[in-house]
């Protein structure tokens, strides 16, 4: 037997994000099925709209992007109590509470796995709809384009949501409420550079301003996330 | 080197304990016993620091900061914080990781053979009876050689070669100069002589 452990004596931040990126990634290939949900109810409900509006294609090439932002918001929805509620009933927040890595870093390995595993699928199915909607190969390209860089976004106010309503009643349908009004600028800029690009307008400023509030969430959310989870322990 | 002063612990408006003090020295063992809802559980998780006392402070080797006590804690919850679609092994690597003491296979392997899994190491937790994942949390403890344990209930659903295995395993830790506080419901039968704490 080796002697007792001595604390380290300094914090590292990578480690910690890693381990849980690993795990959430293999716990996410693991249960497939489960994540596909998301992505499929996204290509489904969308997919719905041509069929309703009918062949008017000069109509649904001017509703796609904003179809597509709103349908990506609703599937973001569906997969945000999943974030938490497992490692929460099981004990597992707890562990990560008590690890020897600072909780918010914890928490950034959970975001980007949960990023990784909802919106970037997303970002990349959104073509077969732009499809349905008549959207050329630039226009697919500019709403590809916002989707990946705005959809960290729905990610990490979705996370923020989903730690503060931990072992709430009624979850899932609270965290909708919490995180519908915030989501509105991410879909008026989102579907706002497909649109300006389409009218030949400069789109750029949507989408730098979508990468702005990527980059301050990146610098914010993990810690407001550790400090909800933190509270929701307690 | 673990000590409390003048712990209250509120939950709602019932008051679990009041004014509870402590004090447990390196190689000693502390088991709070008690009835259903006298606070056992809300105490190991004041004294792990994931929730806080009403009123009154926790000190570890003579400093209250939380951070520098977690890092030398092991705290065990009623439930095993295991994954069902993982692995034995993927567990406890992954636990192991969060404990920032990441351990080879071969170590793992070690552990999971000492606790009496070793048929199962590939097997997902899901599969597991309630005394094996208790079992899983015992491998976590020896490989994590965290100074201060807090165990909540560990003897619950563990067989009689469980318990005697817990017991050999809690004696060396407390040999080695561990600490450790447990509630239980049932007797120990636990080498080393274990003060007692009744809420």
């Amino acid at each position: 037997m080796n002697a007792m452990a001595e604390p380290e004596a300094e914090f590292a931040v990578l480690p910690g994000f890693v381990a849980v990126l690993r795990r959430d990634l293999l716990l996410a290939w693991r249960t497939r099925a489960e994540i596909a949900q998301p992505v499929i109810f996204f290509i489904m409900v969308a997919s719905l709209f041509p069929l309703g509006i009918g062949a008017d294609m000069k109509l649904l090439a001017r509703v796609g992007a904003g179809v597509v932002w709103a349908c990506g918001v609703l599937a973001t929805l569906l997969s945000l109590p999943r974030i938490f509620a497992q490692d929460h009933a099981d004990g597992t927040l707890e562990q990560m509470a008590l690890s020897a890595y600072p909780l918010s870093a914890i928490a950034g390995g959970k975001l980007a796995a949960h990023w990784l595993t909802t919106g970037l699928p997303l970002s990349l199915t959104a073509p077969v709809i732009g499809l349905q909607f008549g959207m050329d190969a630039p226009t697919q390209g500019v709403l590809v384009l916002s989707l990946l860089i705005g959809s960290p976004i729905l990610s990490m106010i979705g996370a923020i949501a989903a730690a503060l309503t931990l072992g709430a009643r009624g979850q899932s349908l609270l965290i909708a409420l919490l995180v519908l009004p915030l989501y509105v600028p991410v879909v008026i800029f989102g579907a706002g550079a497909v649109e300006s690009f389409g009218a030949g307008i400069d789109h750029g400023a949507h989408l730098a301003l979508l990468g702005a509030g990527t980059l301050a969430g990146l610098v914010a959310t993990p810690f407001v996330v550790a400090a909800a989870i933190r509270i929701a322990l307690d | 080197m673990l000590s409390a002063a003048g712990l209250t612990c509120q939950r709602g408006d019932a008051v679990l304990f009041r004014d509870l003090g402590l004090e447990l020295a390196a190689g000693e063992a502390l088991l709070v016993r008690g009835p259903n809802g006298s606070g056992k559980t809300s105490l190991l998780r004041i004294l792990a620091g994931i929730a806080a006392p009403a009123a009154g402070e926790v000190r570890w080797r003579a400093s209250p900061d939380r951070a520098a006590r977690q890092l030398e804690t092991a705290y065990q919850g009623h439930t095993a914080p295991l994954k069902d679609e993982l692995t034995v092994v993927e567990n406890l690597d992954f636990a192991l990781a969060l404990d920032g003491a990441p351990k080879s296979r071969a170590d793992i392997l070690d552990a999971v053979q000492e606790v009496g899994l070793a048929s199962r190491r590939n097997l997902p937790a899901r599969h597991l009876s309630q005394g094996q994942r208790r079992r899983v949390g015992l491998a976590r403890l020896v490989l994590a050689r965290r100074r201060l344990w807090l165990l909540d209930e560990p003897a619950t659903a563990l067989d009689a070669a469980g318990l005697t295995l817990f017991c050999d395993v809690l004696d060396r830790h407390l040999a080695q100069g561990g600490l450790a506080v447990l509630s239980t419901h049932q007797p120990l039968p636990l080498a080393h002589p274990a003060r007692e704490l009744n809420l």
